[in-house]
Order: C-alpha cells, then sequence, then structure tokens
C-alpha cells in the first residue's frame, strides 16, 4: 500500500448545458488522487474544486456506488464503464491508472439515450420497455404457494443469470448500433424459462420486440459489444434466446 | 400526550383478520375517483403502487432516482424472511413474531409484529408469483438459509442480490399498472414539502429535478415510502441519495417523529480509506461462520504486517469476551466490540479503524476452495475495493451505519397522525423496535407495500365523501412552493466557501463521534451545542453553483444536507432522553459488565416528537408499549 | 406481420436470404470446380445440364433476384437506421469484440453488389468487353475457353481475387450471425460457431480463388 504516492491525472471531459446544446470537451486537472481512491471519489475531488472556483461541477449519474443500483454511466477512455470485467465505474478503483494518465469521459451515445446535462443521460425508453410486457400479470395476492410450481435449480439459475441485470444502459451505449438487445433479451429470457412467466411468453416477446424499435433503439448486428461492456456479464446467449421467442410467436 | 397506536384487540392470532373485517370498504366502481401520491419506488412504496393501482385508485408515484428500478432496496443482499417452515425445523408465526419482538429489545407494537409474521408467508408466495428467482433446490423446491437472531432456517434468498430481485418484482408490478394507467409515474422528481390542508394531508411539492421546476400534486391520500436516514452519519452502507427529506418535511408539517435515536450499525464493512470517501460497503454477515475478529493485544504490532503477527500476541476479542457465541455475537454486541478495541488504540489500517475478520483458520480447516464457494463474490468485491486478496492476509472490517429503526410514527394502519399521511418500509418507526434482525427490512417493506397499506387506505379513503375535490391550485399548495422557491433561492444566494459535502462531513463525524454505536450524556450534550452552530454556518457560508432552473445536483445536495443538519438534533436530543440502552441505542451510562442495560420501568414506550420550529424544543408523546404474549427479558451473549 | 416491420423481424429477412446466398455460393463453387474435370465432359458439360430446361433457369434466377434484393434492401435499411440510432462515435475507439468484418458488412455486401453486376454481365451476359468467346460446333460457348481466357488477364484475376476476399469477410462474420439471428446459439456452441463460420468462410474463398489462380498460374490451361 503506498498511502502517500498520489497520482495527477488529465481529464477530458465532456460538457454538455441541456439536450439542445451541441456540448464540447473540457479539459482539467484531477489532483491529489491516490489508487484507494474510486472513479467517482476522483470525480468528486475534481467537483469540489471546480465548485470552490465558482464553476459548474461536472454532473454525472450516481445512487448506491457499490454496483447494483445502475444509475452511473460513463464512457471512460472509449470503454462503457471503464471496460474492466464485471465493474460499474462506481467500483471501478484509480489503481488501475498511471500517474500522468489523460482520461475521456463522456456519456452514453445512443439516439434513445438523450443526453441531460454532462454525462447524465435519460434512460426511460429502458423502462418503456419493461413497461410494454416484461412482468408476469399476477394479482397482488390470491397465489399459489411458493413450493406449487416446482423450478429445478438450473432454471432458477438461468432465469437469475438473466435477471442480475442492473438496468444501466452500458449494453446500448456500448453497441455501435446502439441497440438494446441485451437488456430486453434478458428481460425476455428471465421470464421465458419459468413457469410463471411462459403463459404470456408469446405477447411478451411481441411487444418488447415492438417497443424497443418505437423507443428509438438501433437493430443488432451481432457485435457482441454489448456483453463485453456488461457490467454484470448478462451473456449474449440471452439475445439469441429471444430471438427463438420471437421466432417461435409468430407460429403461435 | 399519550398516543394511541390503534391496536385491535382480543387475542392476538386474530387482530388482523379481525381488523381487515372491521375496516371500511371503498365500492370498486368508485376507487377511480381517489387519487393516491406513493412518494418512494422500494419495496415499500413500489409494491404499494402496484397494489393501489390494480385495485383501481388513481396512483401518482414518485421517486428521485432515473427509474423506479433503483431504490436503494436493490442493494440488499442478504435474504428475506418467513415462517413458511419449509425445512421442518419448528418454525411458526409466532415464532416469527417472538424473535423479531426479542430481536428488537421488546420496543415494537405486538400487533404490528404479528401482522408483519402473519403475512410473511404471503409476500414469499407474491414473490414467486412474479417471477422472482429464488434459490432452489435440485428437485425444485425453494432454498432457505439461517440469518441471526433466529434458531430456525427461514431465510429465503437469490443469490448474494435478493434485494434486487424482490426490488425487481415490485418493478414489475408496478411497470404493469404504469402501462394499464391506473400508475402515473415521475421520475427525477424530489418532494421537498408536504402539503397540508385543514390537518389533512392533501399533497406534495416536488422539484422536477431535470428542469428545476417546482411543481405541485394533489391527492385524497399520500404515502411516503422514502426509506431511512442513516445518511446523517455521512458515510454509511446506503446510497448517496438517501435522505431524511420527505419524513423531515412532514415532520415539519405536524407529523411525530418516533424514536429518532434508533439506529443500526452494522459491524462488517469495509473500513474508510481516506478523507474523500463517500460511502462504505457493506459484506455480509455470514463472513463471520469462517472468520474470526481479532485486533494486536499491543498498539506497537498495529502497523505490522498481519501475518507477522504471532498467534499469542493477537485478541480474539469476541471470543474471549462471548465464549458461547464468539464470532456470531449478534450485531450491535460485535459492533461496539470492534469499536472498543479501536478506540483502545488497537484498531488496524489507515487511521487505525479496522479490525482483521481472518480465514485463515478455517482455510486450513475446510480448504481455500471450500471458503471460495462459500463466500467467493465477497472476496471478489473485497479486493475490488481495497487490492487486498482476503485468502492471503485477513480482511479489514470496520461497522457502519446501515439502517434507522426510527421514523415517522403510525398507528396500525400506518397511518402518521396527520390524517391521509401514511408512511410505508424504513421511513416509519416500524416493527423493529430498537433493533432489526437480519432479513427482516426486506420482509417490512413488502408487507406494508402488498399486504397492508391496500386494506388500511381504503378504510381511510371510504370515509372521505367528496374525493379530489382539493386541487393543486388551493392557496396551501401556492405556499409551499413559494417557500421551495424561496429555500433554493437562499442556497443559490449565500455564496459561501464551503461545499455541501464538507458540511456534510463534519456533520456525520459529529454524529458518528457523539451519537453513534455509543453515546453519553456529555457526548450528546456537547452535539446539541455543535449542531446548531455548524447549522447556523451551513446557512451562511455555504457554497452551491450553478442555477435553480435546471438540473443542479449541488442543489439537490444542499437541501438534504439543511435538513439533516435539523434531524441530527432531534437524534441527538431524543437520544439523551433515553436514559437506557436498548438495541441499536447504547448508552454508556446504562450497562452492566459491559452490556446494554434496558430501563423497562421508565422507557418501555415509542417516543414521538412534535415539531415545533427550527431550534425550538420539540414536544414528546409516548405511546406505551405492552406486552401481552411475550414476556420482558433480558438479552444475553455470554 | 412483425416479420418486415420489427428489427429482429428484418434481420431474420437479412439472415433467410443470406443463408441462401451462402448455400448459393456453395452450390455454385462445386459447380465451379467442374472446371478441374471431376465430372465427365468438365464445365462445360455442367453448364450445359444446368441450361437444359430453360423454365427452370428462369424460375431460379427470379427466386434469387427476390432474395438477394430483400437482402440487399433490408442490409441498406438495417444499416441506415443503426447509423441514425448511434450518431456520435467515442473519442477513444475501445471496442473489444467488434472485428473488422462485423464492421463493414455494409461496404463488404456492396462490394459484392458490384461484383455480381460485374460478374453477371461477364459470365451470364457475357457482354464485357474484350471478351473471347468460343463456340462449339452448336452454337454454344465454350464456357471452360471463356474462363480460361478470362482470368489470363491479370486485371480481372484480381477483380475477381478482390471479390472473394470480400465475400471472406462477408460471410465470415455473416455465418455465425444468422445462427445467433436465428437463436440456435448457446453460450457453449457460441465459440464454435464462430469457428465453424470462419472455417466455410475460409473454405469458399479458396475454393473459388484455385479457379483464377490456377488458370493465372498455367496450372489449367
Ligand atoms: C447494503 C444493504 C444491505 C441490506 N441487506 C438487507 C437484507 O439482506 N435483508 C433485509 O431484510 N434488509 C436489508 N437491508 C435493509 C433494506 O434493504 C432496507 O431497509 C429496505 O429496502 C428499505 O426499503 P424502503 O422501500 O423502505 O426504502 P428504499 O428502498 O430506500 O426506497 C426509498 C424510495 O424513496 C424515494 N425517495 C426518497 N426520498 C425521496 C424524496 N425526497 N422525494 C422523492 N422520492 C424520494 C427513493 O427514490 C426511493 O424510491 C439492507 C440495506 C443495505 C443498505
Ligand atoms: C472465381 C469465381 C467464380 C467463377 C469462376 C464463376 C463462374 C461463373 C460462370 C462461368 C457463370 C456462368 C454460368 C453459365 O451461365 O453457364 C457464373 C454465373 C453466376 N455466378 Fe459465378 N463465378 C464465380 C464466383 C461467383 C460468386 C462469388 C458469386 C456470388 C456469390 C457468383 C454468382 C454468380 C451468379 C448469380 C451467376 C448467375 C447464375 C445464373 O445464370 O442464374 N459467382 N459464374
Ligand atoms: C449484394 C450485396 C449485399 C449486401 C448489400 C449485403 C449486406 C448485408 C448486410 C448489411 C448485412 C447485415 C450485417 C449483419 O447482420 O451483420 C448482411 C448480412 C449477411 N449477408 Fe449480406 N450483403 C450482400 C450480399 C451477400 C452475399 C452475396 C452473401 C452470401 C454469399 C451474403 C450473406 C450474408 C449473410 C449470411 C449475412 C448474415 C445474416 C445475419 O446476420 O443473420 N450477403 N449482408
Ligand atoms: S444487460 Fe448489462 S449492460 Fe445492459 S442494462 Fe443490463 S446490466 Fe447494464
Ligand atoms: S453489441 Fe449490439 S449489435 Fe447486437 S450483439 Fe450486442 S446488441
Ligand atoms: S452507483 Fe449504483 S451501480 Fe454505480
Amino acid at each position: 500500500m503506498s498511502d502517500h504516492k498520489t497520482m495527477t491525472l488529465t481529464l477530458i471531459v465532456w460538457r454538455q448545458k441541456d439536450a439542445s446544446d451541441p456540448g464540447k470537451f473540457e479539459t482539467y486537472t484531477a489532483k491529489n488522487i491516490t489508487e484507494h481512491h474510486s472513479f467517482l471519489e476522483m470525480l468528486d475531488v475534481v467537483n469540489e474544486d471546480l465548485i470552490l472556483a465558482g464553476k459548474e461541477p461536472i454532473a454525472f449519474d450516481h445512487d448506491c456506488r457499490e454496483g447494483i443500483c445502475g444509475m452511473c454511466s460513463q464512457i471512460i477512455n472509449g470503454a462503457a464503464h471503464g471496460g474492466q470485467e464485471r465493474t460499474t465505474v462506481c467500483q471501478l478503483h484509480m489503481r488501475k491508472f498511471k500517474d500522468g494518465d489523460t482520461i475521456y469521459i463522456e456519456p452514453w451515445r445512443a439516439r434513445a439515450f438523450p443526453i441531460i446535462k454532462d454525462l447524465v443521460v435519460d434512460r426511460t425508453a429502458l423502462d418503456t420497455i419493461v413497461q410494454a410486457g416484461a412482468y408476469v400479470s399476477c394479482h397482488t395476492g390470491g397465489v399459489p404457494d411458493g413450493n406449487a410450481i416446482l423450478i429445478p435449480k438450473p432454471i432458477a439459475d438461468e432465469s437469475m443469470d438473466a435477471a442480475e441485470c442492473i438496468g444501466c444502459g452500458a449494453c446500448v451505449a456500448g453497441c455501435p448500433n446502439g441497440a438494446a438487445m441485451l437488456f430486453t433479451g434478458a428481460k425476455v429470457s428471465q421470464f421465458a424459462v419459468l413457469p410463471q412467466g411462459k403463459g404470456e411468453a408469446v405477447t411478451r416477446v411481441k411487444a418488447l420486440v415492438k417497443t424497443m424499435k418505437e423507443c428509438g433503439f438501433g437493430n443488432c448486428t451481432n457485435h457482441y459489444e454489448c456483453q463485453a461492456a456488461c457490467p454484470k456479464g448478462i451473456n449474449v446467449k440471452f439475445i439469441a434466446r429471444m430471438n427463438r421467442e420471437f421466432i417461435k410467436a409468430q407460429f403461435a | 400526550m399519550i398516543l394511541d397506536g390503534k391496536c385491535p384487540t382480543g387475542p392476538i392470532q386474530q387482530t388482523w383478520d379481525k381488523h381487515r373485517f372491521d375496516l371500511k370498504l371503498v365500492n370498486p366502481a368508485n376507487k377511480r375517483k381517489y387519487n393516491v401520491i406513493v412518494v418512494g419506488t422500494g419495496l415499500a412504496g413500489g409494491a404499494a403502487a402496484a397494489s393501489l393501482g390494480e385495485l383501481g385508485y388513481n396512483v401518482q408515484a414518485f421517486c428521485y432516482q432515473d427509474s423506479p428500478r433503483r431504490a436503494h432496496s436493490i442493494a440488499a443482499q442478504g435474504g428475506i424472511n418467513a415462517a413458511k417452515n419449509y425445512p421442518n425445523d419448528g418454525d411458526s408465526i409466532y415464532r416469527l413474531f417472538y424473535d423479531t419482538i426479542k430481536g428488537g429489545d421488546f420496543r415494537a407494537r405486538e400487533a404490528d409484529v404479528w401482522r408483519l409474521a402473519q403475512v410473511s408467508n404471503n409476500i414469499i408466495d407474491q414473490c414467486v408469483a412474479q417471477g422472482v428467482p429464488f434459490a432452489r433446490d435440485y428437485a425444485g423446491y425453494l432454498d432457505n438459509r439461517s440469518f441471526g437472531g433466529a434458531q430456525v432456517s427461514r431465510t429465503f434468498y437469490a443469490r448474494g442480490q435478493t434485494g434486487q430481485q424482490l426490488l425487481l418484482g415490485a418493478y414489475t408490478a408496478l411497470s404493469r399498472q404504469i402501462n394499464a394507467g391506473t400508475v402515473k409515474m415521475y421520475n427525477r422528481r424530489e418532494m421537498l414539502d408536504l402539503v397540508v390542508v385543514d390537518g389533512v394531508a392533501r399533497g406534495i411539492t416536488v422539484r422536477n429535478l431535470i428542469t428545476g421546476e417546482i411543481e405541485s400534486y394533489a391527492a385524497d391520500a399520500v404515502c411516503l415510502a422514502t426509506g431511512g436516514y442513516v445518511n446523517v452519519f455521512y458515510l454509511s452502507t446506503n446510497a448517496m441519495g438517501c435522505s431524511v427529506t420527505a419524513i423531515w418535511k412532514a415532520h415539519k408539517k405536524g407529523a411525530f417523529f418516533a424514536n429518532p435515536c434508533y439506529t443500526q450499525i452494522h459491524p462488517t464493512c469495509i473500513p474508510q480509506a481516506g478523507d474523500y470517501q463517500s460511502k462504505l460497503t457493506l459484506m455480509s454477515e455470514s463472513l463471520r461462520n469462517d472468520g474470526r475478529c481479532w485486533v494486536p493485544k499491543k498498539k506497537e504490532d498495529c502497523g505490522k504486517h498481519p501475518n507477522e503477527i504471532p498467534e499469542d500476541a493477537r485478541d480474539y476479542y469476541l471470543e474471549r469476551k462471548y465464549p458461547s457465541f464468539g464470532n456470531l455475537a449478534p450485531r450491535d454486541i460485535a459492533s461496539r466490540a470492534a469499536k472498543e478495541a479501536c478506540d483502545d488504540g488497537r484498531g488496524v489500517g489507515p487511521g487505525g479503524r479496522g479490525v482483521y475478520l481472518d480465514f485463515a483458520a478455517s482455510i486450513k480447516r475446510v480448504g481455500q476452495p471450500k471458503i471460495a464457494e462459500r463466500y467467493g463474490n465477497l472476496f471478489e468485491m473485497y479486493e475490488k475495493i481495497t487490492d487486498e486478496d482476503g485468502y492471503k492476509r485477513p480482511m479489514r472490517m470496520y461497522p457502519a451505519p446501515h439502517y434507522s429503526m426510527g421514523g415517522l410514527w403510525v398507528d396500525y394502519n400506518l397511518m402518521s397522525n396527520i390524517p391521509g399521511l401514511f408512511v410505508l418500509g424504513e421511513a416509519n418507526f416500524s416493527v423493529h423496535g430498537a433493533n432489526r434482525l437480519g432479513a427482516s427490512a426486506l420482509m417490512q417493506g413488502l408487507a406494508d407495500g402488498y399486504f397492508v397499506i391496500p386494506y388500511t387506505i381504503g378504510g381511510y379513503l371510504a370515509g372521505i365523501k367528496d374525493p379530489g375535490t382539493i386541487k393543486a391550485d388551493h392557496p396551501e399548495f401556492r405556499k409551499a412552493e413559494d417557500d421551495v422557491k424561496s429555500s433554493v433561492n437562499k442556497y443559490l444566494s449565500i455564496n459561501g466557501k464551503k461545499t455541501t459535502s464538507e458540511f456534510m462531513r463534519e456533520l456525520g463525524s459529529l454524529m458518528w463521534e457523539n451519537c453513534g454505536m455509543a453515546r453519553t450524556k456529555e457526548s450528546l450534550e456537547s452535539n446539541l451545542q455543535k449542531i446548531p452552530a455548524l447549522r447556523e454556518e451551513f446557512w451562511k457560508n455555504v457554497k452551491v453553483s450553478g442555477t435553480g432552473a435546471d438540473f443542479n445536483q449541488q442543489l439537490e445536495n444542499a437541501g438534504r444536507t439543511a435538513d439533516f443538519l435539523e434531524f441530527a438534533e432531534l437524534m441527538c436530543r431524543d437520544a439523551l432522553h433515553r436514559n437506557e440502552s436498548c438495541g441499536g441505542h447504547f448508552r454508556e451510562e446504562y450497562q452492566e459488565l459491559g452490556e446494554a442495560q434496558r430501563d423497562d420501568v421508565n422507557y418501555c414506550y415509542v417516543g414521538a416528537w412534535e415539531y415545533k420550529g427550527v431550534g425550538k424544543e420539540p414536544e414528546l408523546h409516548k405511546e406505551p408499549l405492552k406486552f401481552d404474549n411475550v414476556h420482558l427479558a433480558i438479552r444475553s451473549y455470554k | 406481420m412483425q416479420l418486415f416491420t420489427t428489427s429482429i423481424g428484418k434481420k431474420i429477412l437479412m439472415a433467410i436470404t443470406g443463408l441462401c446466398l451462402v448455400l448459393f455460393a456453395v452450390i455454385h463453387l462445386i459447380g465451379n470446380t467442374t472446371i478441374f474435370g471431376w465430372i465427365p465432359g468438365g464445365v462445360n458439360a455442367y453448364a450445359h445440364h444446368l441450361h437444359a430446361f430453360p423454365p427452370m433457369v428462369y424460375a431460379f434466377r427470379a427466386v434469387m433476384l427476390v432474395i438477394a434484393a430483400v437482402h440487399i434492401y433490408y442490409g441498406i435499411q438495417l444499416t441506415v437506421e443503426n447509423r441514425d440510432c448511434r450518431q456520435q462515435a467515442y473519442a477513444v475507439k475501445a471496442t473489444k469484440k467488434t472485428t473488422f468484418a462485423s464492421e463493414n458488412m455494409i461496404w463488404t455486401g456492396l462490394i459484392l453488389l458490384i461484383f455480381i453486376v460485374f460478374h453477371l454481365l461477364h459470365f451470364t451476359a457475357k457482354m464485357v468487353p474484350g471478351m473471347e468467346l468460343v463456340m462449339d460446333p452448336h452454337g454454344t460457348v465454350d464456357v471452360f475457353a471463356m474462363i480460361v481466357s478470362a482470368f489470363k488477364n491479370i486485371i480481372i484475376a484480381v477483380v475477381y481475387v478482390g471479390a472473394m476476399a470480400t465475400l471472406f469477410l462477408h460471410i465470415s462474420h455473416g455465418i455465425q450471425s444468422l445462427f445467433q439471428t436465428f437463436g440456435i446459439t448457446s453460450d457453449k456452441s457460441m465459440p464454435t460457431i464462430v469457428k465453424a463460420g470462419t472455417v466455410v468462410a475460409l473454405v469458399l474463398f479458396l475454393g473459388y480463388v484455385s479457379v483464377p489462380l490456377s488458370i493465372f498460374l498455367n496450372i489449367l490451361k
């Protein structure tokens, strides 16, 4: 451990006042950063300096700071969440950088995610997809006992693999086409494998796929960049499953 | 005033069923004439909004994040309790009820806790029906884990992400209602005031966090499910945006604040690495099954590499002090023991704020692969944050603020003393008494949202004969909007020299040092001096940049900080008045042989405070607690 | 019908037509290799058999034309939409999984389109200036002689080899991609499918270039 050693970094950050502003890169210096700072804490330090200097701090989304809420969203040197495997920006630590590094920081870029300010984007399109039918239409109350329908472990695990998605949108930001296939594929799959979700499998996949387009997401050309960008390692096999469910639905 | 919780009487087993029958109903055709506001979309709010929407009410739901799915409930790791007795190990509704009352150190209402235990089973069924992928065995049956404070295996879980999966279940149910048009969702809106008209809750004032606009929403009932307030310590395991704001604003409008001093400190969190640190990360309690807690016996050894400190120079303090429970002593006890060791100058790591959690013995006994199988993801998370390998050198741990048992006072119907204002989940003073057992907050949130509020709110609304008469253009709404606007302008105009985070850090350290894991009359009194001074400084010297007319996170923080600065005083006051130690509230003066000493003769009540003005002494109201089904007893873990 | 309106639907059309085109390429390659004389009468006999029943020929051409048209139409449409959905590139390019082939499908596709037009003018319509056409006594073209004389020209040979390389790029991504589009991949089978796709593309490439190459190098005369 080297608590006394600090780093100085050059940050080239996207600044944009609001959705209508064209935006541009600005350069900042981050001083006195230790390897224990998380990336967001590094930005906190820069922001404190900016505030005290009477300038506008860099706006960025964050909340839990432990990799589960899916709020944080930054492109660091071209990679969503900084490109470390299974790591959100809030979990990224400065020990992954060297003194003197230059770091480019940008917002998610996709037509479906308009920029609100600086690094903050509007991801309600993901909610819209879920609202279109990524649920089981059960009522509150009046449901059978939890053990009434058995779900063997491999199936429960498969569903959980898909359900781990934190809805961050890195898959969209990482996809060269701005497609939401990984997110939507995970939603379709989580329910499609479970007995509870099978009843609505046909209407669900049709509605979700239709909504994806209406929300302005792009089309998949199987680049698999989404999986590489995903901080939860959601597998593109769920895109394949969605395609399969979609084909099945055409015959149903 | 003596408060009445309006608990039904009679045999406890029948209280909830009887009460449900007694509640008035709203005619299905009339339900859509009633507007209900739900602030917060965590487990409590999300489940409530979805269920109320489904019943046919006209619901408006709010959260400060960009999506209802991101509420802090998402972070819960361990699991959720239910009295299913699937493992056939002797669990029952009665046992869950008993464990919760006892775990809460006899500071919760019996009837509420009974109801919680009773509906716990419905929660699991509900979540399964929604498609929550709980852990299962190969035959397909639901799997259970054991958790602290219970001798049965009753905890249901979904890997290390139970809260996430439960919240996603509630969120999908909510999404379904949004699609159906029964719920209108307002994201990125922060509630900044409660609107009370003629003593009745009628709506809220919010700031649109994108445009900065101040908006008003009117309704026939308002439900607050805005989570806990432990960010008053600045560093906690809570998300950055968690605040006391919503319930504090309601408190200022007349809602009583109950037991604010009851806060839970979780013993195993990754210690703070530096001053810049923004939050603390929890490591599951389960680690203490195989890890041994120790600190060096001698202060001089603290700087050494832990593996160079010989066995006989180590102090396995939990095993020494609590031979029968050892490393599995309950949360409050384990936290205090760690703090004691560090205060004694024997803490390890940066700032001497850490104890070792050592797996060497277990690795030697069962092998590293076995340990990795049990806790692999936690070791990974630890390494990501600290860059240290927990298999090779002991992990460093330190207690951190984690949960608030206190909150707005509510009666058995979850309604506060303001008619029409309901409070759900962690935001109310709840069923946990002075200490919450693991895996029971998720249970409470969902119980409130799915199975309590849908009934009790009907009982209230049925009494309103003219739904929708008060609209958002009523003068009280104008007044609330003007108040909010003027405080926004105030923050922006001060233009001082300190940022909001500097104030939060200062407040946090005051609270942690003087009103944290251990409190004394002196420490609390000193806080009651220092907090008002800090608050005064805030209003003179805070620096908030930007404008009020757009997305401005500084402004958001300023509002939350201002509220914490007021709330902190109440918390200290409550801690000072409660001359006993119980659960999460440990007063050093009140202990017997190093253990918490409860005073059932004088303090067996809920302390609910009424607001009288900033800096003015609030008025204490008491709701006496009666124990007819569980006998008051002393907890011992020696 | 969602097949024509949704993004996955269109992708499936791309995959169906792409698969047909690949199958055509495989059969065409097998046909072409008759030039090495592994059926009696070589490529001339093959060409003769193929054209023996004209209605079949035209029906087949019509089907292929529709397939190609659908493939091209949706290929262009999807690409245009995708550009629109991600208008701005990041300051640093840090993609991990994309390949040159996957990023340039539209360009390799359009080059193939140009090539096919040229190729049809060349060997089907036989309208490319400077072609030496040898007729046999029945008045049909000696296909063997036509091909051999064509690839003696270095420019023609290079154009064809270049086109084949483009084809390789296009289908090396295309083949594995269509499996994913049809949803018949899993995390276990995926790496194998990706490899197999590349191998098939490579075999096609080598098979096709063997003709111009062996002619140019005078192995085939
Ligand atoms: C790290 C961690 C692990 C935990 N693990 C467990 C566990 O294993 N088992 C267990 O039972 N419990 C656990 N808990 C506790 C449990 O997660 C919480 O107590 C519970 O989820 C709280 O739910 P809630 O619905 O009351 O509030 P929250 O989930 O906090 O939701 C609050 C909501 O209110 C909104 N809100 C807040 N203020 C405002 C405002 N002013 N305006 C508008 N909206 C607002 C937010 O947007 C959010 O939607 C854990 C807690 C933490 C921090
Ligand atoms: C070196 C490689 C190639 C050679 C030597 C070759 C040769 C030929 C010949 C001789 C014909 C005319 C057959 C006839 O009319 O009797 C032909 C037709 C054709 N070729 Fe090729 N070809 C090659 C590559 C390709 C490729 C890569 C494609 C496209 C994928 C292609 C597509 C076609 C088509 C569409 C026809 C027209 C078929 C018809 O008459 O309907 N060719 N080719
Ligand atoms: C004639 C001009 C052509 C154009 C403009 C074109 C364009 C495209 C485009 C844009 C794609 C989508 C990219 C993607 O999904 O990754 C594509 C996919 C594909 N193309 Fe072509 N192409 C052409 C010719 C061909 C030919 C001649 C073949 C085969 C010999 C072919 C086979 C394929 C295959 C197999 C796919 C993959 C389909 C899928 O992803 O499911 N294409 N093409
Ligand atoms: S699939 Fe992965 S990248 Fe996409 S939203 Fe979910 S967690 Fe984020
Ligand atoms: S990166 Fe994009 S192209 Fe498809 S496979 Fe992933 S959505
Ligand atoms: S801030 Fe919650 S995932 Fe990063």
